[in-house]
């Protein structure tokens, strides 16, 4: 521990959260007119951008191709200004590769991959700015893409991270918190159902503290539901309103 | 090389089998292959046999400069080889998908639970420490590679030695084992993953999946622990959902007996390793190979009595009633979501009243199985560092 005090007696943390506060969600979709969906968003100081491109075609080895359902392609990025230190390379090291593989997974299982055999859906994520959650935060911005591009999906998939100091669980980390060495756990939820598509837990932590942590993660998980589906609603209406003139 | 697909056939003959609570094996839904812990001759080399599945992870250190920000703590790295050795889908060149997602695990698993104390690996502050390599070869995969992985490389880091050195002003002397004996890691806690395989929408589960289960398998959840029932990471991976109860209870239920087992089982390899050592017996890989034999064809002996089987068997037989037909319709809450035991209950904590059942049923396998779970004392004795495990299945 760096002897950094991460939540206060008073029961605020080092930025003036409540331990159950979300970070502010920020977001917009359709921000490429090239994409077949696009979509930004900010969780607090972390930043991302998301693009969609499908279903079409096979590209590349078509030997991937299944004649059941579509493939998923994520490929997840960090801009090389993205963090503190300038990073080498934006992708291809094996946590970009490993983020891209969980976002690939979380969602084969919420896309309705089953109505596009033969086909296949890219989807591109970039980290703009990153303060923790990366992962959260790309699997918000790519549902919202996902939705511009007319996916159908089961649900929206919303993520979130949730840490745990003095026996409380803290939602929504950033850097400063993640970096302090507390156990956290990332879970990406389908919020009407309750089902999770992915769940990933660091660090150590006893066993009889899991409940109260998935509990919280997944009770945050439902404020961003909740946010993300003001901003769809938001958006079809401008678009609407657009479209009538 | 591609891998060969798995035949419709096959993969129906499977599902049906989990369907009816069958493994190819024989083994019960929440039971281990037989598991081999040996080491080699050097310090930090250590075998792990997980039924066919086999993996050796070898532990070396060198002196390195630290990280800047953390400038008095030692480094750790994994690196898991999937060599084409191991199996045809293996390929050579760019670190595939697998390679990748396993070893992040190990990573995880290891280094952010914090199970060795990096601050003790430090020898000058901001200029020299200790970096330990955990370097984890496939050597055949049959399935379940994560856990095999696992306790091999922890295995292998508590057997580890690094080198002695003295600071003495701005020198730094390491010595040979010769002229100091060298030191152990000290290691907080052992963390061991278990891996849970979830089929046909998530409504069976099965611990330990061997390789043609993990072809068909929808999903896996891979939980690593330690004795103290600590969580050291969670991962699920493959399309499958879960839900939250599920997760809670069941699984880690079952993981924590199952990694108190794993962990009784390395200490007491350790151990014997250890006394081989001191009495100078034999001891490494090569010792435990029989010589002028192929390995290939090496066949495990079980010191099973036969005398009086065909009667006890026949008269097992003759006792059992005629299992019941009937197959299991298990409840789905929704598909595609996984779920523990059948009908959303709790079907770990019924364990005793089917295995009764079971008891009367597969009295005949039952037989042969206790016989296999002793430990082979005789066989350990002859070959030095050497010991063998059958997990108990009660």
């Amino acid at each position: 521990m760096a002897g950094l005090e991460l939540l206060s007696d008073q029961g605020y943390r080092i930025d003036g959260r409540k331990a159950t506060e979300l970070r502010k969600v920020q977001a917009r979709m359709g921000v490429f007119a090239q994409a077949d969906g696009s979509a930004y968003l900010e969780q607090g100081n972390t930043k991302a951008l998301a693009v969609v491109y499908g279903p079409h075609e096979m590209r590349g080895s078509r030997s991937r191709t299944r004649h059941d359902r579509a493939v998923i392609n994520c490929q997840y990025s960090m801009a090389t200004f993205s963090t503190a230190e300038r990073k080498r390379r934006p992708h291809g090291d094996r946590k970009s590769t490993e983020m891209s593989l969980h976002l690939k997974q979380t969602f084969e299982a919420a896309i309705m991959t089953q109505l596009y055999p033969r086909s296949q859906i890219d989807i591109y994520v970039k980290i703009l700015q990153s303060d923790g959650g990366n992962y959260s935060v790309c699997v918000n911005a790519a549902t919202l893409a996902v939705i511009d591009a007319g996916i159908p999906m089961r649900d929206y998939v919303c993520a979130c991270t949730v840490g745990f100091v003095d026996e409380s669980p803290l939602a929504d980390l950033c850097y400063a918190e993640e970096s302090g060495g507390v156990s956290s756990l990332a879970l990406a939820l389908l919020p009407r159902s309750g089902q999770i598509a992915l769940l990933q837990m660091d660090a150590r932590l006893h066993q009889d503290n899991l409940d109260s942590m998935i509990e919280a993660a997944m009770t945050a998980c439902k404020g961003v539901s909740k946010v993300l589906d003001e901003v769809v609603r938001q958006h079809l209406q401008e678009v609407s309103v657009l479209s009538r003139e | 090389m591609k891998d060969t697909p798995l035949s419709n056939c096959e993969r129906d003959f499977l599902l049906k089998a989990i369907e009816e609570k069958k493994r190819l094996d024989g083994r019960q839904t929440y039971d281990y292959r037989k598991m081999k812990i040996k080491f080699g001759t050097d310090y930090g080399c250590c075998f792990v046999d997980l039924g066919k599945t086999r993996v050796m992870a070898q532990v070396s250190c060198e002196l390195v400069a630290p990280k800047e920000n953390r400038p008095n703590e030692g480094l750790m790295f994994c690196n898991i080889e999937l060599s084409p050795m191991a199996s045809p889908a293996f390929e050579l060149g760019r670190p595939s998908e697998l390679s990748v997602k396993l070893n992040r695990q190990l990573e995880r698993c290891l280094r952010n639970s914090k199970c060795i104390d990096t601050e003790s690996l430090c020898v000058v502050s901001g200029e020299k420490v200790w970096q330990i390599r955990v370097d984890v070869h496939m050597l055949n995969h049959d399935g379940n590679l994560m856990d095999a992985i696992s306790i091999a490389a922890i295995t292998a880091l508590c057997h580890f030695r690094r080198p002695d050195v003295a600071v003495q002003g701005d020198d730094v002397t390491v010595f040979s084992p010769e002229e100091r004996d060298p030191i152990p890691l000290s290691i907080y806690h052992m963390p061991i993953s278990v891996s849970f395989a979830f089929f046909l929408q998530g409504t069976y589960l099965l611990v330990d999946p061997c390789e043609p289960e993990e072809r068909v398998m929808d999903g896996l959840l891979m939980i690593a622990m330690n004795k103290h029932r600590e969580i050291c990471s969670i991962q699920s991976s493959g399309g499958i959902m879960l839900l939250k109860d599920q997760v809670n209870h069941h699984d880690r239920k079952i993981a924590s007996v199952k990694v108190s087992e794993i962990t009784e089982l390395i200490t007491k390899a350790l151990e014997n390793d250890k006394a081989a050592r001191k009495a100078g017996g034999r001891c490494g890989f090569a010792e435990s190979v029989p010589q002028e034999r192929i390995t290939a064809l090496k066949k495990e002996e079980t010191s099973v009595e036969m005398t009086d089987v065909t009667d006890r068997a026949s008269e097992i037989v003759e006792k059992a009633e005629v299992p019941s037909q009937t197959v299991p319709s298990p409840v789905v809450p929704v598909p595609g979501v996984g779920q523990v035991g059948q009908g959303l209950q709790d079907t770990w904590g019924l364990e005793e009243e089917e295995e009764e059942e079971e008891d009367e049923e597969g009295g005949e396998e039952q037989e042969e199985k206790e016989i296999t779970m002793e430990v082979e004392q005789h066989e350990k004795d002859s070959r030095g560092g050497y010991f063998e495990f059958s997990p108990s299945i009660r």
